[in-house]
């Protein structure tokens, strides 16, 4: 079973300039949260905050009791130990065979036996599908595979977070389906704490159960799935249903007369779109933290959009408007 | 930031990357393997140029001294300064060089690489202390092959020497033998691999440094190879001015 990762008040500055400021949040342990944001929001600095790779200048990381800034370098490497890393590239070594790069924290770390090293190893390269390919180099095989051998290496140890660092950055669409499939079928079998940063937007609304989104240095929102694809917040909507129109420009955001000539213009956002069904693992039994379709929707009187679902969404309710579910109890809406 | 701030800033983080360092040497478990396999990289890389350079560098000597010391008469003499010249100075230099220019921005060139392809920080997020793993190995291996090359450059350096004042310039071999002892002392080898240690040590710092701080994509590993070469370069000199001033304060001189 995963843990659970407490985020308070974490502030983070390069030079003076402000990355993110004060971001609260609990990835809850066992389940799959995507962090999204527009390119250059720092969402790889909150990754490797997260690990302990780079120190937060304010703000504290609980992982079962322990603050994460706060101990010393030889502690942090004890916690690192509960998290397993997938990087942009895999960040394989070069230097190592894919066999060896999978084995390498087992030799390191542990004390098994080179055969039972060699069943561990199968069994996670069975796992990601590169069985055959243990005797090639990283720099042999194609981007795809070097991000599968990644992940084989990051569960290597049985990991009980895990982090995606944009595990979709560079894939065909094909190759990021079959990924996100096997996010779904690992979070089922390991139960671990999944945090997976991307821009994908098609991943974002159909694997996760959390969505947050980080936008202009602060986090603008973070709660259940539906409650972000259901949300009216001009940020959140414009980002996941990927439109132009909302307070996201080309540049990091848009100038305020710019948003005001738009408002005056009466600019009609579009409608939201069909809220998708979350991808189930591929044999069929449930996931542990997985919820029912809707019922985030339910529990909050929220009715989301026309199609969601596929038709699931079977609950006849009195159709409440968009407009006045704005207010929920809970859910962190900042400003 | 500022010129001054940013330049002491780096070299306080320098400094403390060298304590850590420090600290790594006395961690368990030694890695042996890592250890052997960079010691026969930097030997391998580093061994042909050395004895390539000492051997004109011996006969250099040779050539400078030769008119002025048969103007004077004294042509056994030339042996003795060959072996001073060559121990005591040359050996370390040629073998700093040497050590920094191939063995040096080789590591800064790999551990630069791994740097920017995340793989330092993939490591330590499997729970592995990159400085215990690859620096404090790369540092030993490069101290080791500085003093063994520094014996190569000081036999090389001399038989050149020997070489080209018996064949070239017509001198007695068993002069240039004889005086070997006239200047030159056992402590003159010492210090010379005690230089070597030095050097070698300084300069796989600094490569390792520069090289896990290289940041911008593959320009900024070649930007780090660049600059640790010419700081290396610096430092030694710096570093062989110090240890022969203290040298001469410490050990009393033959002949004076």
């Amino acid at each position: 079973m995963g843990v659970e990762v407490a985020v308070q008040g974490l502030t983070k500055s390069f030079g003076g300039q402000p990355v993110w400021s004060d971001i609260t949040l609990t990835l809850p342990a066992g389940e799959i949260s995507v962090l999204l944001g527009p390119s250059g929001t720092g969402k790889s600095v909150f990754l490797k905050t997260l690990v302990g790779l780079l120190r937060p200048d304010r703000g504290s990381i609980v992982i079962e009791g322990r603050d994460l800034p706060r101990l010393s370098e030889r502690a942090l490497y004890e916690v690192r130990k509960l998290f397993g890393v997938l990087f942009q590239d895999g960040a394989l070594f070069g230097s190592m065979t894919i066999y060896d790069n999978v084995a390498f924290p087992l030799r390191e770390h542990t004390r098994k036996t080179e055969s039972q090293i060699r069943a561990v190893v199968t069994e996670k390269l069975d796992m990601v599908g590169l069985v055959g390919a243990e005797r090639k180099l990283p720099g042999e095989i194609s981007g795809g595979m070097r991000k599968r051998a990644g992940l084989a290496r990051a569960l290597v140890l049985d990991p009980q977070i895990i982090l995606f660092d944009e595990p979709d950055s560079g894939l065909d669409p094909v190759r990021t389906a079959y990924l996100n499939q096997l996010i779904i079928d690992l979070n089922q079998r390991t139960e671990a704490t999944f945090l997976i940063v991307t821009h994908d937007i098609n991943t974002a609304r159909t694997v996760p159960d959390n969505i947050g989104l980080i936008y202009h240095g602060h986090l603008a929102m973070f709660g259940p799935r539906e409650m972000l694809l259901s949300s009216t917040e001009p940020v959140v909507r414009q980002f996941l249903n990927a439109q132009r129109i909302g307070p996201i420009g080309m540049a990091e955001e848009k100038d305020a007369e710019e948003l005001e000539a738009e408002a005056q213009a009466g600019v009609e956002l579009p409608p939201l779109p069909p809220i998708p069904l979350q991808l189930p693992p591929s044999d069929g039994m449930p996931r542990r933290a997985e919820r029912p379709p809707g019922q985030w929707c339910r529990a909050h009187g929220v009715t989301p959009p026309p199609g969601s679902f596929e038709g699931r969404w079977a609950d006849e309710r009195p159709t409440v408007e968009l407009a006045t579910a704005e207010r929920w109890e809970h859910g962190e809406v900042a400003r | 930031m500022s010129g001054p701030v940013t330049a002491v800033r780096h070299s306080g983080e320098f400094f403390a990357f060298c304590l850590d360092t420090l600290r790594g040497l006395g961690r368990r478990p030694v890695q042996v393997r890592e250890f052997v396999q960079q010691a026969w990289f930097i030997s391998s890389v580093s061994i042909l140029p050395a004895a390539l350079v000492s051997i004109p560098f011996g006969a250099v000597i040779a050539l400078q001294l030769g008119s002025l010391v048969r103007q004077l008469g004294a042509q056994s003499f030339t042996g003795a300064a060959s072996v001073l010249a060559v121990v005591r100075e040359a050996g370390p230099i040629v073998t700093a060089l040497v050590i920094a220019g191939a063995g040096g921005s080789a590591i800064c060139a790999d551990l630069g690489s791994r740097k920017i392809r995340e793989e330092l920080d993939a490591m330590q997020v499997l729970g592995i202390d990159p400085i215990h793993r690859l620096v404090v190995p790369r540092v030993l291996a490069s101290m080791l092959v500085a003093v063994l090359l520094n014996g190569l450059v000081s036999v090389v350096g001399v038989t050149g020497g020997y070489a080209f004042n018996v064949v070239l310039q017509g001198g007695t071999p068993g002069a240039y033998l004889a005086s070997f002892q006239a200047l030159g002392q056992l402590p003159d080898l010492l210090v010379g691999e005690v230089k070597a240690l030095l050097f070698g040590a300084a300069a796989a710092l600094v490569a390792a440094y520069k090289g896990m701080t290289a940041k911008g994509g593959p320009k900024g590993v070649g930007d780090a190879v660049n600059q640790s070469v010419v700081i290396t370069f610096m430092l030694l000199f710096a570093l062989n001015f110090v240890v022969t001033a203290g040298y001469f304060q410490l050990v009393p001189q033959k002949g004076s």
